[in-house]
């Protein structure tokens, strides 16, 4: 088994370790999960490019594509967490309901 | 053969963070929980492949002078992974805030009590 061999079934399992992040993403429950699925599938997205880049053996070209993703995944994450911050939290989904006073604590 | 060895090794730890990470994902009960998975577990796991498949590089290295190539690619992927070393904790920490300013309900069990409520409202 040659290293490329290897190569693919790295992108291979790559490729499927981003389903659980793309149900996560689909059920939710809150924005902010989807958010984090899609940062997920992102950095995974990253590493993607530069196994494809090891199997074709051109990871000169997709390096620079895999440093352009990261710097996009991280510019979109961040973003939507900042605007998340400022909206209400009504518009948001059943899981993000404001937690009134203290903790469910034992009697 | 040993840098390809070497290589592959770091590669499927990197596999195996991912998977981690993966599970955390699916598994946790809530956002707080599945956000502390998904941060860490992306992170080392990045860190790996890309540090596996930078040493595969040097597979045919031979001298400075006539490999400089391979060394740009090596100073470039060390790059990509300097960046989500510093990045992917900056946007997991901006995430939770998010989530942490807006009360996003933490899953507590019976019989714990949730030690960051006093952190919100000092008595």
């Amino acid at each position: 088994m040659t290293f490329e061999h290897f190569s693919i079934g790295a992108g291979v399992a790559l490729l499927i370790l981003m389903i659980p992040a793309m149900w996560r993403l689909s059920v939710g429950p809150s924005a902010l999960d989807r958010i984090v699925a899609v940062n997920v599938i992102g950095t995974k997205t990253a590493v993607l490019l530069v196994v494809i880049g090891t199997i074709f053996e051109r990871v000169e070209m997709f390096v620079d594509f895999a440093l352009a993703y990261a710097m996009l995944n991280f510019l979109g994450s961040l973003a939507a967490s900042r605007y998340l911050h400022k909206i209400p939290s009504q518009a948001r989904g059943p899981a993000t309901e404001p937690d009134s006073g203290s903790p469910s604590r034992p009697s | 053969m040993i840098i390809s060895l070497v290589s592959a090794i770091l590669v499927l730890a990197g596999l195996v963070f991912f998977l981690g990470a993966a599970v955390g994902l699916i598994r946790f009960p809530d956002f707080y929980t599945r956000m502390h998975a998904a941060g860490k577990g992306d992170t080392l796991s990045s860190l790996l492949v890309i540090l596996g498949l930078a040493i595969y590089q040097l597979r045919d290295f031979e001298s400075i002078a006539h490999d400089w190539p391979v060394i740009l690619i090596i100073l470039k992927l060390i790059a990509i992974s300097l960046f989500i070393l510093i990045t992917s904790p900056t946007s997991t920490h901006a995430l939770i805030d998010a989530g942490w300013e807006d009360e996003v309900k933490a899953t507590i069990h019976e019989g714990r009590k949730n030690a960051l409520a006093e952190d919100r409202n000092p008595s």
